[in-house]
């Protein structure tokens, strides 16, 4: 049986480099002396600690619980004391530091009590609470809070479940060595979302350049109690995002600035339905995950590591470096980040520690002229015109930058990769977002001041009228107790208007307040 | 501060430029062949005149001169400016139009990548319109020349303006079909006949149309190494192709057919190698089936209408003028953008 497979536009191919580092099998990494936990590992609030230091805390104890909606508790990945909650190095290209809770091992690797959850019988409310409470966020590199995706939502909304097995970076192979060695419980953690969805179809899309995780899952699916298909896509950059997978394999597209399951589609990567299963059938947070150490390392490996393991542990264990270092990235290198400094622990979204040289990762050519031969956008797996957007993006005028869809760019550097003038495109459309978030934040900020003086100014009017007319009120009581003259009409009519004014100021005001425009 | 991606394909502005050359060579060759070596001559003074304009005007704006020469846009430009006029030209006037598309076109409007007109097309016009005596001086092909002036008389033509002993221009020179077509049929003589004349092969000129056809080789090249798309050139010669078509079809006595337009003139260059320009042409690929079909729409007028022999040029540059528009009328829809889905 064959799914149909429909391209999406652009992509590039470039050498996969894969094979160094999927020879040896996924290596577990070593306790470390220290580990370092952040708590902004994922997107949105980051956790709050919930230890103090001096606390002894064991393997798998939560140590920051989940703060806000958007947000995912944290976990002692090995037993040890807390020395610290403080700043540290983490992976940002900022290389800015951020809170970290500091745990010296003891070396005992102590597990909490795991109790496991039957996921069959508990309520989906229940288990999303378990899965935020165990820490899952999406290890394919976004880090999205994985329970928050667990929502079905209106039933029937998601039909297809959508394993991402594509991994198109060059370089990382941490997916394709969890697919073939861990496949069956890929599939289990597959199960329980599956459940979770109410989802009718479960499909996994793998590029055809990993044959052996394509048997290892096929093999799974075939011993699985629900069906599972197997879907063999092009090796072409990026089929592993999101929205190219769901294209690939549904031939259908996610609207702009909506979800996929507003197609009925919720994707997961591989990793993280492994973890799902970890934490439900056994009840383990998310404490470790599997990393690529690759590049100019003496023995390219995938390493089993604990969250918060200071990346240097891993390049030792993968060996010299041959050639001189001239960095560290996380993530690939289309679109991973450049790390300050080799103290940084590994976090959820480290799925690759990619060591630089100059003969691997040449400096990029000077930069020459756009001459709008539009490789760009051939290459654009958005459908944008990356040679509009640069140009708008370089004259600042960011609007118009919006107009051509600059917010639908994935960021996947395609149109980099391609340019023969070597103008780092996507690193413009990188600086335009934020220009343009920072501007609307700073609007907001402008548009808050300005209604909250602006209703202060109505307040302290609304006081003097209210004064004003208590003031008449009793002037009129006062002059309605004496005897009727003909000149107290008059009186009576000059309070009346006194009080019809007021009113109208009044009604004024209400209409010019933006509010209620 | 340095971000992904940290990778790069192995393509450069210099390689498409070099790959552009590359493509010419085969027309080039057969234009030696069929027609004597001064083409070789007018595509060095070309070359030369433009690499000293260029180097002249980075160095003005105070850009470094080396790499600017390295990008190759400068000789590109020469060359397909040197194959628009007539190779026996004398050496200022190739000079002239260099100077115009290089200085004028290209650097005043800010250099590389910021023209909105094909620099060679202005260079052409300007010469057209400034010196339409020496423009017409095109040389016969070999078969019917009354004289060949070999390499060295040829150079001295060019720079001296002076023939062997008792030679004329007329023994070297001739109206090319196109001109031909036009002044026989202001002599009241039907197409058909006029197509009898010796300066006529099989579908158009003796010589040029085998230089045109290996113009179109290296037009498929630049296609196959993906430097240009169909859209243009197939857009420029279907609308040319049918118009023409349509015309002849009505009116054969007075309008030559499809394949003459087609291989005649500057049509197939133009297609593949001017039209194509990705600087001052239409990027999207609507907008590129637009810019050219009206491309190949407007040489037909100016050829059957207009008052200038070949309207390739001024075809080109009337639809630069349109380039902003078509780009911004026929954006292609973006990802997740798309009304109507399945």
């Amino acid at each position: 049986m064959t799914h149909p497979i429909q391209n999406f536009h652009g992509g590039v191919h470039p050498e996969e480099n894969k094979q160094v580092s999927t020879q040896s099998p996924i290596r577990v990494a070593p306790i470390p002396q220290q580990v370092f936990v952040p708590l902004r590992q994922h997107i949105g609030e980051p956790a709050r600690p919930c230890v103090a230091v001096g606390d002894r805390v064991r393997k798998g104890q939560i140590i920051a619980k989940a703060d806000g909606y958007i947000s995912v508790a944290a976990h002692a990945p090995t037993s040890g004391t807390v020395t610290a909650i403080a700043l540290h190095p983490v992976p940002h290209p900022s290389g800015l530091s951020d809170p970290c809770i500091h745990i010296t091992a003891d070396g005992k690797d102590e597990w909490i009590e795991r109790i496991a959850v039957d996921y069959r019988t508990t309520n989906i409310s229940t288990l999303r609470n378990h899965l935020r409470d165990m820490g899952i966020a999406g290890l394919g590199g976004a880090a999205f809070p994985t329970f928050i995706k667990l929502n079905p939502g209106a039933a029937g909304a998601v039909k297809t479940l959508l394993l991402n097995g594509g991994e198109c970076e060059p370089w990382i192979s941490c997916d394709d060595m969890t697919m073939r060695e861990r496949a069956a419980e890929v599939l289990q953690g597959a199960a329980i979302m599956r459940c979770m969805l109410h989802a009718d179809t479960v499909l996994a899309g793998i590029e055809d350049n990993k044959p052996e995780a394509i048997a290892a899952m096929r093999e799974a699916a075939r011993n699985c109690d629900f069906p599972v298909e197997i879907i063999v896509v092009p090796t072409l950059y990026p089929s592993g995002g999101a929205k190219q997978m769901i294209k690939l394999i549904t031939g259908r597209e996610v609207p702009s600035g909506g979800r996929s399951t507003d197609i009925g589609v919720a994707t997961f990567n591989v990793g993280t339905a492994y973890a799902v299963h970890r934490a439900i059938n056994h009840g383990e947070p998310l404490i470790s995950r599997v990393v690529t150490v690759t590049g100019n390392v003496g023995r390219a490996q995938n390493f089993d590591a604990l969250i918060g393991t200071p990346i240097q542990e891993l390049l030792a264990l993968a060996g010299d470096a041959p050639e001189p270092v001239t960095g560290y990235l996380m993530g690939g290198p289309m679109m991973g980040i450049e790390l300050a400094q080799t103290e940084i622990p590994v976090v959820k979204a480290t799925n690759c520690i990619l060591v630089k040289s100059d003969r691997l990762f040449p400096p990029p050519p000077r930069a020459l002229p756009c001459i709008r031969c539009t490789r760009c956008a051939d290459a654009c797996p958005a459908e944008l015109q990356p040679q509009e957007l640069y140009w708008h993006a370089r004259s600042k005028n960011f609007d118009k930058a919006q107009d051509y869809q600059l917010f639908d760019c994935i960021e996947c550097g395609c149109c980099s990769y391609v340019c023969p003038s070597h103008i780092p495109l996507v690193q413009y459309y990188r600086y335009a977002k934020s220009e343009i978030s920072a501007r609307e934040k700073e609007q907001q900020a402008a548009d808050h001041a300005r209604s909250r003086h602006e209703s202060r100014l109505m307040r302290i009017e609304r006081e003097q009228r209210e004064r004003a007319e208590k003031l008449a009120m009793k002037a009129a009581v006062k002059t309605s107790d004496a005897p009727a003259r003909p000149a107290d009409d008059a009186k009576k009519a000059a309070i009346q208007a006194a009080i019809e004014r007021a009113k109208i100021q009044q009604a004024d005001n209400v209409n010019n307040h933006p509010s209620t425009k | 501060m340095l971000s992904s991606p940290y990778i790069r394909e192995q393509s450069s502005v210099s390689v498409i430029m070099l790959k552009v050359m590359l493509a010419l060579i085969p027309g080039i060759a057969a234009y030696v062949w069929y027609f004597g070596p001064a083409i070789l001559i007018s595509l060095g003074v070309a070359s030369i005149a433009a690499l000293i304009f260029e180097a002249a005007a980075v160095a003005m704006r105070g850009w470094p001169v080396r790499p600017v020469l390295m990008d190759g846009s400068a000789l590109v430009t020469a060359w397909l400016l040197a194959l628009s006029i007539p190779p026996i030209a004398p050496w200022w006037l190739t000079v002239a139009g260099v100077f115009f598309a290089i200085i004028v076109a290209k650097h005043l409007y800010g250099g590389l990548g910021n023209n909105i007109f094909n620099p060679a097309m202005v260079g052409y016009a300007v010469l057209i319109i400034s010196f339409p005596v020496q423009m017409t001086h095109w040389p016969a092909p070999l078969a019917l020349a009354g004289h060949h002036l070999n390499l060295a008389d040829t150079a001295h033509f060019i720079f001296s303006d002076t023939l062997p002993a008792g030679e004329k221009i007329d023994a070297i020179s001739s109206a090319t079909p196109l001109d031909t077509l036009r002044t026989q049929l202001q002599l009241h003589r039907s197409v058909a006949a006029i197509e009898q004349m010796p300066i006529f092969g099989y579908f158009a000129g003796k010589g040029s149309e085998t230089v045109a056809l290996m113009f179109l080789l290296g037009g498929v090249y630049l296609w196959l190494t993906r430097i240009i798309t169909w859209h243009i050139p197939l857009a420029l010669l279907t609308a040319l192709a049918l118009v023409a078509a349509v015309f002849h079809f009505i009116d054969p006595q007075h309008y030559a057919g499809a394949w003459f337009h087609l291989v005649a003139g500057g049509t197939i260059l133009g297609a593949f190698f001017i039209a194509t320009d990705p600087i001052s042409g239409a990027t999207t690929p609507r907008g590129k089936l637009i810019f050219g079909a009206a491309i190949g729409l407007l040489i037909f007028l100016i050829r059957e209408f207009g008052g200038y022999p070949d309207g390739v040029a001024f075809a080109v540059l009337l639809m630069n003028i349109a380039v902003p528009l078509i780009d911004a009328y026929t954006q292609p829809p973006v990802y997740g953008h798309k009304k109507v889905q399945k």
